[in-house]
C-alpha cells in the first residue's frame, strides 16, 4: 500500500476506511517528532504549500502553516483582508494567479458550502479542505478521531455526544461521519431548531436532553455556539442555552469518570462549557490542537504519494 | 409566397387532430392541411418525413435581459436562440434593468423584437419598479402590448397588495403571474431544504416558502375573482393546493419548466452553482409529482424560465452564483425524452403545454394548426438525437446542467408567420 492515491482532501465521505486509518497511523509517526529538540523533516523540501483562507481562522490557520513548515515545505498565504479578494478578484482568478506561482498544495477556509470541491474542478494543485461553510472540516474531523484513539484505542462501540449547534456545524458533519466510520455510537443533542431531523439520516440518535444521555457517553464533544443564531431565532438566549446545553460541573459529574471532554475551539467559556470543566483533566482540549498538528503533516505527506511511514529518521 | 410541408404527423393539440399530411402555407397563413398537396406553384418544399408538424411553440416565460444586461443576451439574439429551439413566440420577464413597468419600455421590447425572427409578447411589472410598493400602470402597459403581469423573481410580500393587484387586472382580462415564494421562510437559502442539503451544509429553501405563498395567491384570487398564473411550480405539494384551487373553480392556471421534472437536488453535488435555480430544484418524489401534474392537467403549461448568466458570473462559489439556467435550446430534447419516451405522455398531450394553453392563458390567439390560422409552425423529429454540447448550444450564455447529455428530439423547422427562420442543418435543402 501507498500513501493517499487521489489529488485531494476535500471530505471525510470520500475517504475510504483504508485512507481514513493511514492518516491517523502516519500521524502518529509525526507526533513522535515533537518531542525533538528539532522538530522538523525535509520531507515536503521544495513543494510550495499556499493558505488560501476566505474566513477568519486562527488555529487551523497556523496549524496548517505550521505542519507545512515542519515539512520543510514553503510556504504562502493568500487571505481575504490582504489579498485582492477585497478588489472583487474571482476566485478562479485568484487560483490561477496560484497556479502560476506554482502551488502544490492550496488549503481554502471558505464560508461558500463546496467551494473547495468548486476550486478543485478548476486546479491540478492538490486542494486540502480547511473547512467551507456549515459542509465539512475534514482535518478537525480527522484530528478529533485520531485524538480518541490515542485515548481509548479504537472507537468501536464507543458512545460519542456532540452537542450544540449542529445545523450549522461544519465539524458536526465530518465528525458524524468520521465517528460513524471507525464504528462508534453517535447521539447529537441541541435544541430541535439547531438539530434538524434530517439528521437522522446519519444513523445517529438524536435528544433534546444532555441530561438523559450523559452517564453513558464514552466521549462528549462541545461545539462553539454562536452569538448570531440567537438574532436568527434558534433559540431565546445565551442564558437560557447554558441552563439546558452547557456542559457545567454539575453535569460532568453525571458522567462516567473516564469521559473524554473535547472541543474544537475557540472555547466561550461559560458558555457552551464551564471553565472548570474545560480545565479538568477529563478535557483533551489543547491536546488537540497539538493532534491537529500531526494530523495535517500526515495528509500532507500522503498527498505527496509517498509511502506510508515505518518510522521518522532525520535522513 | 407558397410553402409545402411534405409528409409530416400533423398534430394539432387543440383539436385533437392527428393524422399524416401535408400544409400549404400562403404568406402568413396556412391555406389548406391535406395528404398529397400538389407540389405546383410552390416556392418551397420542407421534407417533414419521420417529424411531427406542430402549432409553433410559445415560451411563456423567458428572461432576455435587455434592456440592461445586453452583455448577457438581448432580444434579437434570446429571439434567434428561440426559432432555433422551435419556439415562435416568447413572453419577455420584465425584470430587466430598468424593469418593464411603463409604457415606453414595453414599446421598446415589441420594436426590438420586430428585428428579430419570431413573436415577442412583454410581461409588464405588477408594481412600479417591481418594488411591491404601488401597482404598475396596467391600463398604459397593456396597450403598450403588455400580455400579462409579473414580478418575477421579487415575490410580493405584501398582501394588500396583491390583492388590489387581482382586482385591478379583471378589466383586462390578463393573468398575474406570480413568483409564490414567502421570502421569510426562504431565509437567503441556495437550494432546496432536505436530506441534501442537510449533508453538504448548504442553506435550504423549503418548498413551504412556494406552497405557503401559492395558498395566499390562490385564495386572494377567490377572494378578487382575479386571473392567477403561478410560475415555475417546482414541489409537489404546491400542485395540491392548485389541485383543491381549480376544482373550487378559482381561475388560476400554473406553469413547470423543464428541469423540475428532469433533475433532483441530488444534481448539487456533482454539478454545483450549474444546478442553481429559482426555485430550487427538489426531491424525486417532487419530481415524480410534476410529472404526474403534467399528465393530470393540473399543469398547464411548460416554459423555460431561460435564464442566461454570464460564465464568469455563473463559475462562482455556489452561494456567490446568481440562480438560473438556460432553458430553450434543450426545452423540446427533454419534453420528447422525458416525457414522452420515459413517461408515454403522447405528443398531443405534451406539446398542448406548449402550444394552446399558454396561448389562451395570455390570449396570444396562437398556439392551433388548422387551416385559417397564423402559420407558426414547428417541425421536429422526435427519434433524432441531439447531444447538448458547445456546439448544439448556440446561446452566449452556456449555463445549463444538460451539458453533456444525449436527448432524443430535434428542432428541424421553425416556421414564424409562414416565413422559415430555422431550419437543421440536415433539414436543409
Amino acid at each position: 500500500m501507498s500513501g493517499l492515491k487521489r489529488k485531494d482532501l476535500l471530505d471525510i465521505q470520500s475517504l475510504t476506511t483504508e485512507e481514513i486509518t493511514l492518516i491517523c497511523d502516519s500521524a502518529r509517526y509525526f507526533k513522535d517528532l515533537f518531542t525533538r529538540s528539532v522538530k522538523t523533516v525535509p520531507v515536503l523540501r521544495g513543494k510550495t504549500v499556499c493558505c488560501l483562507f476566505y474566513e477568519p481562522s486562527t488555529r487551523t490557520k497556523l496549524s496548517f502553516e505550521l505542519a507545512a513548515k515542519r515539512l520543510s515545505a514553503d510556504l504562502i498565504n493568500l487571505s481575504v483582508s490582504t489579498s485582492s479578494v477585497v478588489k472583487g478578484e474571482s476566485l478562479i482568478d485568484s487560483v490561477h494567479t496560484l497556479e502560476a506561482m506554482k502551488a502544490d498544495y492550496i488549503v481554502m477556509r471558505h464560508a461558500v458550502s463546496l467551494a473547495p470541491h468548486f476550486l478543485s474542478k478548476n486546479t491540478r494543485s492538490s486542494v486540502i479542505n480547511g473547512g467551507d461553510g456549515f459542509h465539512a472540516h475534514p482535518t478537525q474531523a480527522l484530528l478529533d478521531a485520531y485524538s480518541i484513539l490515542e485515548k481509548r484505542g479504537t472507537l468501536k462501540g464507543l458512545h460519542i455526544g456532540i452537542v450544540g449547534d449542529i445545523k450549522h456545524s461544519r465539524v458536526a458533519r465530518s465528525d458524524i461521519e468520521v465517528f460513524k466510520r471507525l464504528g462508534a455510537q453517535v447521539t447529537l443533542c441541541g435544541p430541535p431548531t439547531l438539530v434538524p431531523d434530517e439528521f437522522s439520516l446519519y444513523d445517529v440518535n438524536i435528544t433534546y436532553n444532555l441530561d438523559t444521555i450523559l452517564p453513558t457517553l464514552d466521549v462528549i464533544n462541545m461545539l462553539r455556539i454562536q452569538q448570531e443564531r440567537q438574532q436568527g431565532s434558534h433559540f431565546p438566549s445565551i442564558r437560557e442555552y447554558h441552563r439546558l446545553f452547557a456542559l457545567t460541573t454539575e453535569r460532568l459529574k453525571k458522567c462516567r469518570d473516564d469521559i473524554i471532554v473535547m472541543h474544537p475551539g475557540p472555547i466561550n467559556r461559560g458558555v457552551e462549557i464551564d471553565d472548570a470543566v474545560a480545565n479538568s483533566p477529563n478535557a483533551i482540549i489543547n491536546e488537540q490542537v497539538t493532534n491537529g498538528v500531526a494530523i495535517r503533516m500526515s495528509i500532507f505527506y500522503l498527498l505527496s504519494g509517498a509511502a506510508p511511514l515505518e518510522g521518522i529518521d532525520d535522513k | 409566397m407558397k410553402i409545402i410541408i411534405k409528409n409530416g404527423r400533423i398534430i394539432d393539440p387543440l383539436s385533437g387532430t392527428d393524422e399524416h399530411a401535408d400544409v400549404l402555407i400562403v404568406d402568413d397563413r396556412i391555406e389548406k392541411i391535406k395528404a398529397g398537396i400538389p407540389d405546383k406553384d410552390a416556392h418551397e418544399i420542407l421534407d417533414a418525413t419521420d417529424c411531427l408538424v406542430l402549432p409553433g411553440l410559445i415560451d411563456m416565460h423567458v428572461h432576455f435581459r435587455e434592456p440592461g444586461r445586453e452583455d448577457i443576451e438581448t432580444i434579437i439574439g434570446g429571439s434567434i436562440v428561440a426559432a432555433k429551439s422551435g419556439f415562435t413566440s416568447v413572453c419577455t420577464m420584465p425584470n430587466t434593468t430598468p424593469v418593464i413597468d411603463n409604457q415606453a419600455l414595453v414599446r421598446f421590447i415589441k420594436l426590438e423584437a420586430e428585428k428579430g425572427p419570431i413573436n415577442v409578447f412583454p410581461i409588464a411589472t405588477i408594481t412600479k419598479g417591481s418594488r411591491g410598493e404601488e401597482i404598475s400602470e396596467m391600463g398604459e402597459l397593456v396597450q403598450g402590448g403588455a400580455v400579462g403581469f409579473s414580478d418575477d423573481g421579487r415575490p410580493i410580500m405584501r398582501s394588500i397588495l396583491m390583492r388590489r393587484a387581482l382586482e385591478y387586472v379583471r378589466m383586462f382580462d390578463l393573468p398575474i403571474i406570480t413568483h409564490s415564494e414567502d421570502l421569510d421562510l426562504s431565509d437567503n437559502g441556495v437550494m432546496n431544504e432536505g436530506a441534501t442539503s442537510t449533508f453538504l451544509g448548504l442553506k435550504g429553501i423549503p418548498r413551504e416558502a412556494e406552497e405557503v405563498m401559492i395558498a395566499r395567491d390562490v385564495i386572494l384570487t377567490r377572494l378578487t375573482r382575479g386571473k392567477l398564473h403561478v410560475a415555475h411550480v417546482s414541489s409537489g405539494g404546491s400542485l395540491d393546493i392548485i389541485r383543491r384551487a381549480k376544482d373550487e373553480g378559482i381561475n388560476v392556471s400554473c406553469e413547470t419548466a423543464p428541469h423540475y421534472f428532469s433533475l433532483t437536488d441530488e444534481s448539487i453535488a456533482e454539478q454545483l452553482s450549474l444546478a442553481k435555480m429559482y426555485p430550487p430544484l427538489r426531491t424525486e418524489h417532487d419530481r415524480r409529482a410534476i410529472i404526474e401534474g403534467l399528465r393530470n392537467g393540473i399543469i398547464d403549461v411548460i416554459a423555460t424560465d431561460h435564464a442566461p448568466h454570464l460564465e464568469n458570473e455563473k463559475k462562482q462559489e455556489i452561494e456567490y452564483s446568481p440562480f438560473g439556467i438556460i432553458g430553450l435550446e434543450t426545452a423540446v430534447p427533454l419534453v420528447i425524452t422525458i416525457l414522452v419516451k420515459e413517461n408515454n405522455f403522447s405528443f398531443r398531450e405534451a406539446f398542448a403545454k406548449l402550444t394552446c394553453n399558454p396561448s389562451r392563458i395570455l390570449n396570444l390567439e396562437r398556439g392551433e394548426l388548422k387551416t385559417g390560422s397564423v402559420a407558426d409552425i414547428t417541425v421536429i423529429n422526435p427519434d433524432k438525437t441531439v447531444t447538448i454540447d458547445d456546439t448544439f448550444l448556440i446561446s452566449k450564455c452556456k449555463n445549463t446542467p444538460f451539458i453533456g447529455r444525449k436527448l432524443y428530439g430535434s428542432v428541424e423547422f421553425t416556421i414564424c408567420n409562414g416565413k422559415v427562420v430555422y431550419r437543421s442543418e440536415q433539414g436543409q435543402h
